[in-house]
């Protein structure tokens, strides 16, 4: 092997606290340039807030960051890209309705005279930075009317056409068709063998032992392997991800499961330009059954979870809830029949923060109080109290705004809203997503206790962890398909590989 | 004495928010106080129901208002509604209705008054249908039948008037004009009315479902509609009140007057607006109170009839009216604040 490659950019004993949690616990990183530094990690494992130090965006609490041997300070991420940093984040930041010159060039237009903007010099650059990256795209396409992979590839463009010397890729490939893969994975040797430093951030095992040249893997804030990447295999990677002891939330009786509640045959969800965001899913839940739905972002598992609820029309398939076909079409019809979602977005889509704690509880279930039209106000607030306290959320005053409430307790009370509604099965969406460790513990314990009293629970989620510790059952979704079924206490490496099978990628470009 | 300080702070600021809470009533006593000093003859019995009489027809339209802003919406079309049902109630009394056969239909005072409270919400069943069905933004929906509203009601006349709306004993439509003149028991039926309709309102925002879901609509439509309220009824309930509102001042101008004037009750919305900005009604939707529009309602009318009183110009009245209006928001910006401060506290001190 040849002499190593330089370190462009390391991190000494990073430590990054966010009030409540510390998503950094002193991280030593280093970042080789003219070569693809790897970063794999759980959700929530504090890989995006190393990136995020790195392009300047947040600031470290503790430690230093070192370029080229002396200390470095981004004031902002601008500071950062005056250092030669670039960051494509997962979601994109581009405009549909420009051009896609205008796109690489939007905030630092180049102008005659201070205020004409110079088109054709945009036009003049965006060809000659196409030309190095190997494509054939048009500078004066509208920026919408591309195809995603090629956005990505504008969006790494205007990375490189601020010179970056570190680019860092936040999961470029999550949204991605097999081809387009490739062409991102030339464009990435391209900069390699240009000097540039990339930091590549990845689900998907198979594709970082192919392109990464060093690896990093994150566990809880902490560095738990960092290696070159020679010799690197998937089970090294996920022994390093998750740990040898798995986190404890034991099952405390055999389970018990009883008849089937819940049946979806076939559904189906057309995305739009072609192919499917749901694709003939078919499952089952029992009752007292707890299944997991595990996958990477984007594999249609939410979808899967609206389709359930009625928020797609254009969904084809059928439900059954205890055997019978589930026709209503409208949201409420589906809570009369015992189904509740509990959804991923607590803010955009689970509550309603200006209105009270005990208003949010009952709206889903105001039928109980109400008799005629009238509504009993003194039933509501003490079948509200009644909730509060079975779910032991910690409230001053029921009367408060739900705004007031930790992320936990806010879980808590869209778990009440929906058990309120007397469902015969939960579906629950990332639902540890956004509170901190010890309100997870008692959710998931939530979950049991209910999964116990006979109701079914269909919860979507990334982390592995919980899926492997939680679930009666596995179901694994990739591209809209359900790509594995694992019974409880199965292999992790198993359950990872089926997330992002190879074969199935159709070249749709 | 770190241990005072976290105790001091909660109750002063919730004494200051109990203030700020009760800001539209302050302001109520305030200009009433202001007025009984500096105009003669402003606190008697007989000013009291004058100024009411002037008050109702703007409180009838912000009770509406309230609730279309609640959801998150606006109507704008209601001064229009009160200028097209004060046509058709004119047009009613004078001629009936002629189906082109040699007769005509005639009605009585109460068949009129249902017909013309049917054609307001029939105007709001429009503005929701447009809103709803069509996803047009209710603002530009209701523009749009602000002037279609209006084009109806002076194409009624051709412009012109219907004057000496009596009624005839005949058709049992001389009792007309006692919708907005006539009193029962000393006091205005029309105060009557507003009284009716201001408790059917607020018992309808506090104890049923609907008016919940009104206010769930208004804070997070998503998150009510994946609750299970059916957005789209809720919307389409509250356009539909409020040209039924907008109906009954239509109906009480032509009574009042015994004559409808197709120009009647332009640029009645922005009053009807003002008086639910005014008692807290947050134009992004989710927060108001009936109770708090009715008073808003009286602020802005005291004011008027009080300045008019003292004799101070009308150009300065207007000029006042909207110094009111925006020190009213700027005062509830402030509340909001202190109030999620202090309900932070309280869980705070809960202790997660």
């Amino acid at each position: 092997m040849s002499a190593e490659p330089p370190i462009g950019l390391s991190i000494r004993g990073g430590v990054k606290v966010y009030p409540g949690t510390r998503a950094l616990k002193g991280v030593d990183f280093d970042l080789r340039m003219g070569a693809v530094n790897v970063l794999v990690g759980e959700n929530g494992a504090g890989k995006s807030t190393l990136m995020k130090v790195i392009a300047g965006v947040e600031d470290l609490t503790e430690g230093r960051i070192e370029m080229d041997g002396r200390e470095v300070r981004f004031r902002d991420k601008a500071d950062a890209v005056k250092h030669g940093i670039g960051i494509v984040f997962q979601e994109l930041n581009l405009f549909p309705n420009l051009t896609v010159a205008e796109n690489i060039f939007i905030g630092r237009e180049p102008v005659r005279g201070g205020i004409d903007i110079d088109r054709e010099a945009q036009r003049r650059e965006t060809r000659a930075l196409m030309q190095r990256l190997e494509q054939d795209i048009d500078p004066d396409t509208p920026l919408g009317l591309l195809r995603i992979g090629q956005q990505q590839i504008v969006e790494i463009a205007k990375a490189v056409a601020q010179d970056a010397r570190i680019l860092i890729l936040d999961e470029p490939t999550s949204a991605l068709s097999a081809h387009e893969v490739e062409v991102l994975f030339r464009v990435i040797a391209e900069l390699k063998s240009q000097g540039v430093g990339i930091v590549y951030i990845s689900h998907r095992l198979e594709e970082l032992i192919r392109v990464g040249d060093y690896i990093t893997v994150l566990r809880d804030g902490t560095i738990t392997g960092a290696r070159s990447m020679e010799g690197v295999d998937i089970p090294w990677i996920v022994r390093a991800m998750i740990g040898d002891s798995s986190k404890d939330f034991p099952r405390t009786e055999a389970p018990a499961f009883g008849a089937e509640v819940f049946r979806a045959e076939e559904i189906t969800l057309p995305r739009e330009g072609g192919g499917y965001t749901v694709d003939h899913v078919s499952l089952s839940v029992r009752a007292g059954e707890i299944v997991g739905l595990y996958g990477l972002m984007g594999a249609g598992r939410t979808e899967f979870l609206e389709c359930i609820m009625a928020q797609h029309p254009h969904a084809t398939g059928r439900f059954f809830v205890e055997g019978k076909p589930l026709t209503e079409r409208d949201v409420a019809g589906r809570i009369d029949r015992g189904i509740a979602l509990i959804p991923e977005d607590r803010k955009r889509d689970g509550l309603v923060q200006i209105m009270a704690i005990r208003e949010n509880l009952t709206l889903s279930a105001l039928k109980r109080f109400t008799r005629a039209f009238h509504l009993d106000l003194s039933a509501e607030a003490t079948t509200a109290m009644d909730f509060v306290k079975r779910l032991t959320i910690k409230v001053a005053s029921p009367e408060n705004p739900v705004s007031s409430l930790s992320g936990g307790n806010q879980q808590k009370v869209v778990i009440g809203k929906a058990l309120m509604t007397g469902p015969k099965i939960l579906l629950m969406d990332e639902p540890s997503r956004g509170i901190d460790i010890g309100a997870k513990a008692e959710v998931f314990r939530t979950m049991r206790r209910l999964a116990s009293e006979g109701l079914g629970i269909l919860f979507v989620t990334s982390d592995l962890d919980e899926v492997l510790a939680l679930s009666d059952r596995i179901l694994v979704m990739a591209n809209g398909r359900v790509t594995g079924d694992f019974p409880a206490g199965a292999d992790a490496a198993a359950v990872i590989s089926a997330t992002a099978p190879t074969a199935s990628k159709g070249a749709a470009a | 004495m770190t241990a005072i300080a976290p105790a001091a702070a909660p109750s002063s600021s919730s004494g200051l928010l109990l203030l700020l809470r009760l800001r539209t009533f302050v302001a109520l006593i305030l200009v009433l106080g202001f007025f009984s000093v500096m105009a003669p003859n402003f606190l008697t019995a007989a000013n009291a129901v004058i100024v009411t009489k002037h008050v109702a027809l703007n409180a009838f339209l912000a009770i509406g208002m309230t609730f279309v802003i609640i959801t998150g919406g606006i109507d704008l079309s209601v001064g229009s509604i009160v200028g097209l049902c004060a046509m058709v109630a004119g047009w009613l009394v004078l001629y009936g209705i002629d189906p082109g056969m040699g007769w005509s239909i005639q009605f009585n005072t109460f068949e009129i008054s249902l017909i013309t409270v049917l054609v307001g919400i029939f105007v709001g069943t429009i503005n929701g249908l447009l809103i709803t069905r069509l996803n047009v933004a209710p603002f530009i929906a209701t523009l749009g039948t602000l002037y279609v509203a209006r084009g109806a009601a002076l194409l009624s006349s051709g412009g012109r008037t219907f004057p000496n709306l009596n009624g005839n004993p005949d058709y049992g439509s001389d009792t007309f004009a006692f919708i907005g003149t006539g009193t029962i028991l000393g006091i205005p039926v029309l105060i009557w009315m507003l009284v009716a309709v201001g408790l059917l309102a607020s018992y309808i925002s506090r104890r049923t479902p609907l008016g919940r879901h009104i206010y769930a609509v208004g804070g997070n439509e998503r998150g009510a509609a994946l609750s299970g309220v059916k957005v789209n009824r809720v919307k389409m309930f509250v356009y539909m009140f409020s040209g039924f509102c907008a109906a009954l001042v239509g109906l009480i101008i032509a009574s009042q007057l015994q004559a409808s004037h197709p120009a009647t009750g332009e640029t009645f919305e922005l009053n009807a607006i003002a008086a639910a900005v005014l008692g807290g009604t947050s134009m992004s939707g989710g927060r108001g109170r009936i109770g708090g529009t009715i008073i808003g309602a009286f602020v802005i009318g005291i004011l008027g009839d009080g300045l008019i009183m003292m004799g101070v110009s009308s150009f300065w009245q207007t000029v006042i009216k909207g110094v009111v209006i925006i020190a009213a928001v700027v005062i509830d910006q402030a509340q909001q604040k202190l109030q999620a401060r202090v309900a932070l506290q309280q869980e705070a001190a809960a202790g997660r």
